[in-house]
């Protein structure tokens, strides 16, 4: 296997006409990372994607492998590969002609590159199959298949576009633990497009969190998780609820700041007067019941759902939208609320997360 | 199950099955029986002979009116694939929007708006010895006399029937490049294939299927004209169809039949030749 090399984006911009799809991104991902794009769709994640693998063109701004600029290779030779959404595999050709396509383009005699391309179906599990077309495979092996496709070219980093969106859910978790050990095994960069937060956190040693067209966060999962940069970024992991109001007053590196219906909360944060303040409460971390003045609120239950281990109460008050708890489950059915109960809410200090 | 429910499965094929059976099977099945019948220079006898046959295919007349007839066949086939392979292949991969590619076809279409009769007649002031082509040649001093060979020759059949049958490639082939998934490209692309390369590896297997349809379309047409060569070569070429023509002008209708009977016959063979070397299941 080649050496991995360092992936740099320097302000990259990618436009179409007048709309700006990637808006001067600056990323470093280091050799042999695991790294996921994640955003909803539209805010860039695959056109980023599509200029490291040289299908578009880069408006302004360097892509850097190691130490060259490769804004202006062809895919091919950027040392990259590119695993596309569908697979995108030749219908016409058979799993091994398939795997070939790149040894048959650079010129390999057909012996070497079929063997070559057998050997790399072995490593994929999909030998048996050799002879067959790809539509005579299931989708997990399709996906088995393109990785062998990409792989053979011995490639410094690998680009994943939304790989597991065409897989059943069962399917997806499997194949999802599969990338994993082939990336550590390989120990080359993959940078892996998803919408998926819980792909994302389940994959990858870096994520990053791009809405309309530029970096909200690009830091490890768990950063992600604990201490989203962004409202965004805690909106999009979900499991956040967020508070957003502005300040009046405070003290002793807190700030009490009040959201629009008029309730008002403490941040453990120097806002000046007026200014606007954010903060994300884990849905987890809070708990049913009275607490510290300005870590609560009451409001009234709008919708209770199961959820096996806990149940979610979404909780409905003035100015604040989306509020929800989760509930250990046996705690909940211990006294269970019903829909238009008042609820007070209450969270520790400790678990308030102050948001840029 | 009832009577009804029965017999629906049949009430329901029956339309296309009676359509079918008056203008194919009858026709056909008419055909077949006159081809064995006798005749004579004013009227034709039922009964059962076969020197229709024999007079078809021992006559050397004949043999050289078919290898003739293939030979337009091979060349129309050769020109109409290249002019309407790439005449596809830019509607489908260089206009970027769908309503430029349906009026770009619609406007490939508009000769089909006149018979071919009048497309083929409107040659003639163009290619002939006075005509537009020639005057402007030689006013231009390209060359001294009219050129000879443009009109009532080989040469004019050749070309009237690539004007006419050439749609008839451009519309199947067209529809398959249509289909292809445009990641495959970029997958070869990824794959460091050429632009020659993507064309021989993948869009070309892949428009197997249109290139076939299209094969099929254009052999059985040139293989059946004999308006385009009687009206183009003057008189000086045959076709098979030609050869029938005469043959039903001088009352010999057993003869053309017999004729016919061959012909379809030649022709069903070079249809399943094609499909044996392209699958074009998928495409139906």
């Amino acid at each position: 296997m080649s050496k991995a090399a360092d992936i740099e984006l320097a302000s990259v911009t990618k436009r179409y006409g007048v709309t700006t799809a990637v808006d001067a991104i600056s990323l470093k991902i280091k050799a042999g990372t695991y790294c996921c794009l994640l955003g909803p769709s539209g805010c860039g994640k695959t056109s980023t994607l599509r200029m490291i693998a040289g299908h578009e063109s880069v408006s302004d701004g360097d892509i850097l492998l190691g130490n060259t600029v490769i804004n202006d290779l062809p895919p091919a030779r950027r040392g990259t590969a590119m695993m596309f959404q569908s697979y995108a595999l030749f219908p016409h050709l058979d799993l091994v002609d398939n795997v070939a396509f790149s040894l048959k383009m650079k010129g390999m005699e057909k012996a070497e590159r079929r063997d070559k391309a057998l050997a790399m179906l072995r490593v994929m599990e999909m030998e048996p199959y050799a002879a067959r077309r790809p539509a005579q495979l299931s989708g997990g092996q399709q996906q088995r298949v393109a990785l062998a496709r990409a792989l053979i070219t011995d490639p410094q980093a690998l680009l994943l576009d939304e790989p597991l969106s065409a897989l059943d859910p069962f399917l997806k978790v499997r194949m999802r633990a599969e990338l994993k050990k082939l990336q550590a095994s390989l120990g080359i960069t993959f940078i892996h497009v998803t919408h998926s937060q819980e792909e994302a956190m389940a994959l990858a040693d870096v994520v990053v969190v791009m809405s309309g067209g530029r970096i909200e966060q690009a830091a490890h999962p768990r950063e992600v998780f604990n201490r989203p940069a962004t409202a965004f970024v805690a909106r999009f992991m979900g499991e956040h609820n967020v508070i957003e109001g502005r300040a009046a007053g405070g003290g002793e590196g807190t700030t009490r700041f009040e959201v629009v219906g008029g309730a008002s909360f403490l941040a453990p944060a120097v806002r000046e007067a007026g200014a606007p303040v954010a903060i994300a409460v884990r849905s987890d971390k809070v708990r049913l019941g009275d607490g510290e003045p300005g870590f609560g609120f009451t409001g009234l239950v709008s919708a209770v759902e199961y959820r096996g281990s806990t149940v979610q109460v979404a909780v409905a008050a003035p100015g604040i939208d989306e509020f929800s708890v989760s509930v250990d489950e046996a705690e909940f059915f211990r006294a269970p609320l019903s829909v238009g109960e008042a609820v007070p809410l209450s969270w520790s200090r400790e678990h308030v997360h102050v948001l840029a | 199950m009832t009577l009804t429910a029965r017999l629906a499965p049949y009430l329901q094929a029956a339309p296309l099955a009676l359509i079918l059976g008056v203008f194919l099977l009858v026709p056909l099945l008419t055909i077949l029986m006159v081809s064995f019948w006798d005749y004579d220079s004013i009227r034709i006898y039922p009964d059962f002979v076969t020197f229709n046959y024999e007079e078809t295919l021992f006559s050397w007349v004949t043999w050289k009116t078919y290898l003739n007839t293939l030979k337009f066949a091979v060349i129309v086939w050769a020109i109409t694939l290249f002019v309407g392979f790439w005449v596809a292949y830019f509607l489908a991969f260089h206009i970027r929007t769908t309503a430029m590619q349906l009026v770009l076809f619609l406007v490939c279409t508009v000769p089909f708006l006149t018979s071919n009769i009048i497309r083929m007649i409107s040659w003639i002031p163009f290619l002939g010895r006075n005509g537009l082509l020639n005057s402007a040649l030689v006013e231009a001093g390209i060359v001294a006399e009219p050129l000879e060979f443009l009109l009532f020759s080989e040469f004019a059949v050749v070309l009237a029937m690539v004007h006419l049958y050439t749609l008839f490639m451009v519309t199947p082939i067209f529809n398959t490049l249509m289909r292809i998934d445009r990641a495959l490209i970029e997958a070869a692309r990824d794959a460091g294939a050429s632009g020659f390369q993507i064309l021989t590896n993948v869009i070309l297997p892949l428009a197997k299927p249109g290139i076939a349809i299209g094969s099929i379309f254009v052999v059985t047409l040139v293989m059946g004209d004999f308006i385009t060569v009687r009206f183009m070569s003057g008189g000086q070429s045959a076709s098979i169809g030609l050869m029938m023509a005469n043959q039903m002008s001088l009352l010999q209708y057993p003869a053309a039949a017999a004729n016919a009977v061959v012909l379809l016959a030649v022709v069903l063979i070079i249809v399943a030749g094609i499909l044996r070397i392209v699958d074009i299941r998928k495409e139906l």
